[in-house]
């Protein structure tokens, strides 16, 4: 296959970046799309020029590293999938591609299709997580869980954290991200007794980092890899919205007046 | 116990001064490690947090030693190369963690989990260490349970089990295809909640490129920034390597690309022994390579071999479709020579089992570089046994991602596996509290040797890097710092400027060669000429020849590399560079460790060591040690120094899963 690429190339952070037009011809259709990036780069480095960067890692479709919008979508054509996972074969000889960084203002650009995500970091660091310190767990088998519940949490866990679901958003909302997160310890036993404080301390760090709000486009879930549902966004709204009503957890996440961090 | 007879090597001439002392405490086997941790000395809780400990790597061992150690009030600096700890290696294991709950009421114990690793690993393991493992698996499960891991359940809500190679207990727990993301999930959210309570300190991005000695004691890194390029002074009073393994030496492997032998192997070069590097596992269940471009091997989990059949045709050279070739024509070949274990028999011998069919020209698949390297994995009588959904249920998430990946239905036609570079046994040596012979370096997880002997079975790893992390190191560290004077160090200390100087050094020689080979080029050139000499099976003649090779090609490395950029931003060539220039010394180090070691065993296999049925042949009199190599400086052949195995728990005997 012969294939005209059109990638965005920046320098660094506070340079302009550009789209670049390049050709790449004998790409083999068994071919990932990242192999079909690394072909570009032996080729670039070969002529003396600065190979593209970009995001990856393990190449199998669960760390979340990669993180291309292909054509206007992120992780491109193929629903359910990472752009690792992406072969060349659901591309036709001769198409042209463009190649584009996740786009969102809590994403800056480090270099040509290389974000910063740490706000998802920031976001979970906020309260994601079941405050069990190392050797006070009860026996395994002590916390019975029904497997549909099970089910359940699992698919909400099996969000990779790329951040597909902002770069999809006209508001470049993380809402997908955090719902997984909660959904997956609001269905465990486990994660009853911080459910309510979790909520609040995650959505309200996902504002204090630029990710929008939600306006039900559902983008998000179109291009989720791991096709994580929507729904957990309204169970993630209800637990929200139970905690503005009742709860007085809800004030004390709040920062404290004239601090506006 | 037999003693060594040291084997004919230029290296093993010399007669080695340094000693090397396990700290394995006496007693019985099954009293040893609680009797122990009753002796540990303790630090007062209000003066853990003026120290401070340096883990470099956030996969399961890394994550798991963080948190624990700020729980305890400890000063935690973390470090990872990847943009998220989360995104470690560790995440992309798929099949489980193996526990001796014995939930099942199938006859398990510690001490069965624990004869198993051992067995399994050839008898190549310091037995304490592993009996300990066994020991506090089921810690392990409690604790990722209550973090809210969602772990298969019964529908009464209990833990599910499963199988998994090299036992005959249902002792695996897992969570679908995805255990390794589940658990490090698990960890991250507990080194998430110690990053908010402000007693880790998260370094993402920033990669460790020296080791920082001070008085004989390992009291620092020097890192280097991805995103500026900035080299930093870290110091601590210790610093633990949870640096992951070496497998992608081979270029082709399942590792993630990032994955790297440079924090090891510059310890090592700051005098850390370097143990049994020949000891690489390739893992029987990989999709095979589909052409030049390959850029990584994808991992099918094992579990798919508790319920696949595997298979070649019977004659060579058969290019029929696989639905065409009749039952009587096909070779079910683990079922055939190993009929109690069948299908689910050790890694090491479903590989070279798999090697031995394709070798013969019964391989099926593309033909790349000369030769079919392919086996089928078949799911059709499971489907008819079971019906579909029930192998959707157990194995949905891998039929899809071999879909993707390979564009053929496994529901439809067997699929097609090959053995890869999985997982490597070997690393830096530790003694009994995971300390290496450099005071103060402790090493976990993969990063270290101690726990699988010359194979791991499956669904151990993960149960050794969160064991190591959550419920070894947390002790034994605390132990360290009470029993040992640690005079204050500041990063103003000449060691520091020392090491970031031949850091920078280094890097700038890097980006001077401006020669016409890319890294990855000189990458690949590597890995093949270790997979063809240091692979599935290695002969004296082969390993020879890569150790003349490998200086080659090094040499031309240094002459001929060009790495385009500069040092002062994000670099991705300049990074794979400096990886690329340690795994061509090390390869050299694995090599040398693999012709030295004349037995077969585990997944190391010397052909001219072998059964006359062709299974791996042991010399318990001769190579029933460690083998732990010391760097002796440039151009110098390194230093053998063994660690006598001593086995009082079990007997040693010729694995045999027939």
């Amino acid at each position: 296959m012969n294939l005209t690429l059109h990638i965005w190339r920046q320098k660094n952070e506070k340079s302009p970046g550009r789209l670049v037009k390049y050709k790449v011809e004998n790409i083999s259709p068994d071919q990932s799309f990242l192999e079909m990036i690394d072909q570009l780069n032996q080729g670039l480095i070969e002529k003396g020029e600065e190979p593209v960067a970009f995001d990856h890692d393990c190449r199998e479709g669960i760390c979340g590293a990669c993180s291309m919008v292909i054509n206007g979508v992120p992780h491109g054509p193929q629903r359910g999938t990472t752009t690792c996972q992406l072969h060349m074969r659901k591309f036709r000889d001769g198409d042209t591609l463009y190649v584009e960084p996740f786009r969102a203002r809590a994403f800056p650009v480090l270099r040509d299709l290389v974000v910063d995500r740490s706000g998802l970091d920031r976001i979970q660091q906020a309260g994601g997580y079941v405050s069990v310190n190392t050797g006070a767990a009860p026996d395994g088998n002590a916390i019975l869980v029904p497997k549909a519940e099970a089910d359940t949490a699992f698919d909400a866990a099996s969000c990779i954290g790329c951040g597909a679901c902002v770069a999809a958003c006209k508001n470049a909302s993380a809402m997908l991200f955090i719902a997984a997160k909660l959904g997956q310890l609001a269905h465990l036993p486990q994660g009853q007794p911080e459910r309510t404080r979790r909520t609040v301390a995650m959505v309200e760090q996902a504002d204090r980092e630029g990710f929008g709000s939600c306006t039900n486009y559902y983008e998000c879930e179109a291009v989720c890899p791991k096709n994580i549902p929507a729904r957990f966004i309204a169970e993630m709204n209800r637990d929200y919205l139970r905690a503005a009503l009742l709860s007085r957890e809800f004030d004390a996440q709040k920062p404290p007046a004239g601090d506006d961090t | 116990m037999p003693t060594s007879t040291p084997p004919a090597s230029a290296a093993a001439e010399r007669k080695s001064d340094l000693r090397l002392d396990a700290k394995v405490p006496g007693g019985p086997i099954a009293a040893k490690w609680r009797t122990y941790q009753s002796q540990l000395k303790l630090i007062n809780p209000a003066n853990k947090r003026k120290y401070t400990v340096i883990v470099v790597g956030t996969g399961l061992a890394g994550a798991s030693a963080a948190a624990s150690l700020g729980e305890l009030g400890y000063s935690v600096e973390c470090f990872c190369f990847q943009d998220s700890p989360r995104r470690a290696h560790s995440i992309a294991a798929q099949g489980g963690i193996n526990a001796a709950k014995n939930y099942q009421n199938d006859g398990d114990s510690v001490f069965r989990l624990f004869y198993d690793t051992v067995k399994g690993g050839d008898f190549r393991a310091r037995e304490a260490n592993v009996y300990r493992l066994a020991e506090v698996s089921n810690l392990i499960i409690d604790h990722c349970a209550a973090q809210g891991v969602p772990f298969a359940r019964e529908y009464g809500g209990t833990l599910a089990n499963r199988s998994f190679g090299g036992a005959q207990v249902s002792r695996t727990f897992y969570a679908r295809g995805q255990t390794g993301q589940q658990l490090l999930l698990g960890a991250y959210g507990a080194l998430n909640r110690q990053i908010q309570a402000g007693r880790v300190r998260m370094h993402p991005r920033t990669e460790m490129l020296d080791l920082v000695m001070v008085n004989g004691q390992a009291r620092g890194i020097i890192t280097r920034d991805l995103c500026t390029g900035q080299l930093a002074r870290y110091t601590g009073h210790a610093v633990v390597l949870a640096t992951g393994g070496y497998g992608n030496v081979f270029y082709l492997s399942t590792n993630a690309a990032g994955c790297n032998v440079t924090a090891t192997y510059r310890a090592y070069k700051r005098g850390a022994l370097f143990a049994n590097p020949c000891f690489t596992q390739i893992h029987p269940t990989c999709i095979p390579a589909s052409g030049e471009h390959q850029s990584k091997l994808t991992l099918m989990s094992e579990s798919l071999r508790n319920d696949g059949r595997i298979w070649v045709p019977r004659r060579a050279g058969d290019t029929r479709r696989p639905e065409q070739i009749p039952e009587a024509e096909r070779d079910y070949y683990l079922e055939r020579k190993y009929p109690s274990y069948g299908n689910l028999s050790p890694r090491d011998i479903a590989s070279r089992a798999a090697k031995q069919v394709c070798d013969e020209g019964r391989g099926v698949g593309p033909v790349v570089a000369g030769r079919a390297r392919g086996v089928y994995l078949d799911f059709d009588d499971a489907v008819r046994r079971l019906g579909k959904d029930t192998i959707s249920q157990r194995y949905g998430n891998l039929f899809d991602m071999y879909q993707k990946i390979t564009g053929e239905d496994p529901y439809q036609t067997p699929m097609r596996i090959y053995p890869a570079s999985h997982y490597t046994m070997g690393g830096l040596w530790v003694d009994y509290n995971l300390m290496s012979n450099l005071p103060g370096l402790h090493v976990i997880g993969e990063a270290n040797f101690s726990d699988h002997g010359a194979n791991r079975l499956g669904a151990s790893a993960l149960m050794q890097g969160l064991a190591d992390g959550y419920f070894i190191l947390p002790y034994t560290l605390g132990h360290y710092f009470a029993a040992n004077k640690l005079a204050p160090v500041t990063t103003d200390h000449p060691a520091f400027a020392d090491a970031e100087q031949q850091v920078a050094e280094r890097t700038g020689k890097l980006l001077g060669i401006k020669g016409r080979r890319s890294p990855d080029s000189f990458h690949r050139e590597l890995g093949g000429l270790l997979w063809d000499h240091c692979g599935m099976a290695r002969e004296a003649a082969g390993l020879q020849q890569a150790l003349q090779r490998i200086p080659e090609l090094r040499e031309e490395f240094w002459h001929n590399l060009r790495v385009q950029g500069d040092s002062g931003e994000l670099n991705q060539e300049l990074e794979r560079a400096g990886r690329v220039a340690d795994f061509l010394e090390f390869a050299e180090l694995m090599c040398r460790d693999a012709l030295d070691r004349q037995e077969s065993c585990g997944g190391h296999f010397r052909s001219e060591h072998q059964t006359e049925d062709g299974e791996a042949l042991r010399d318990d009199e001769r190579f029933c040690h460690v083998s732990a190599w010391k760097y002796e400086g440039p151009g110098r052949p390194p230093e053998l120094v063994r660690e006598p195995l001593v086995f009082e728990s079990v007997k040693l005997a010729q694995r045999s899963y027939k």
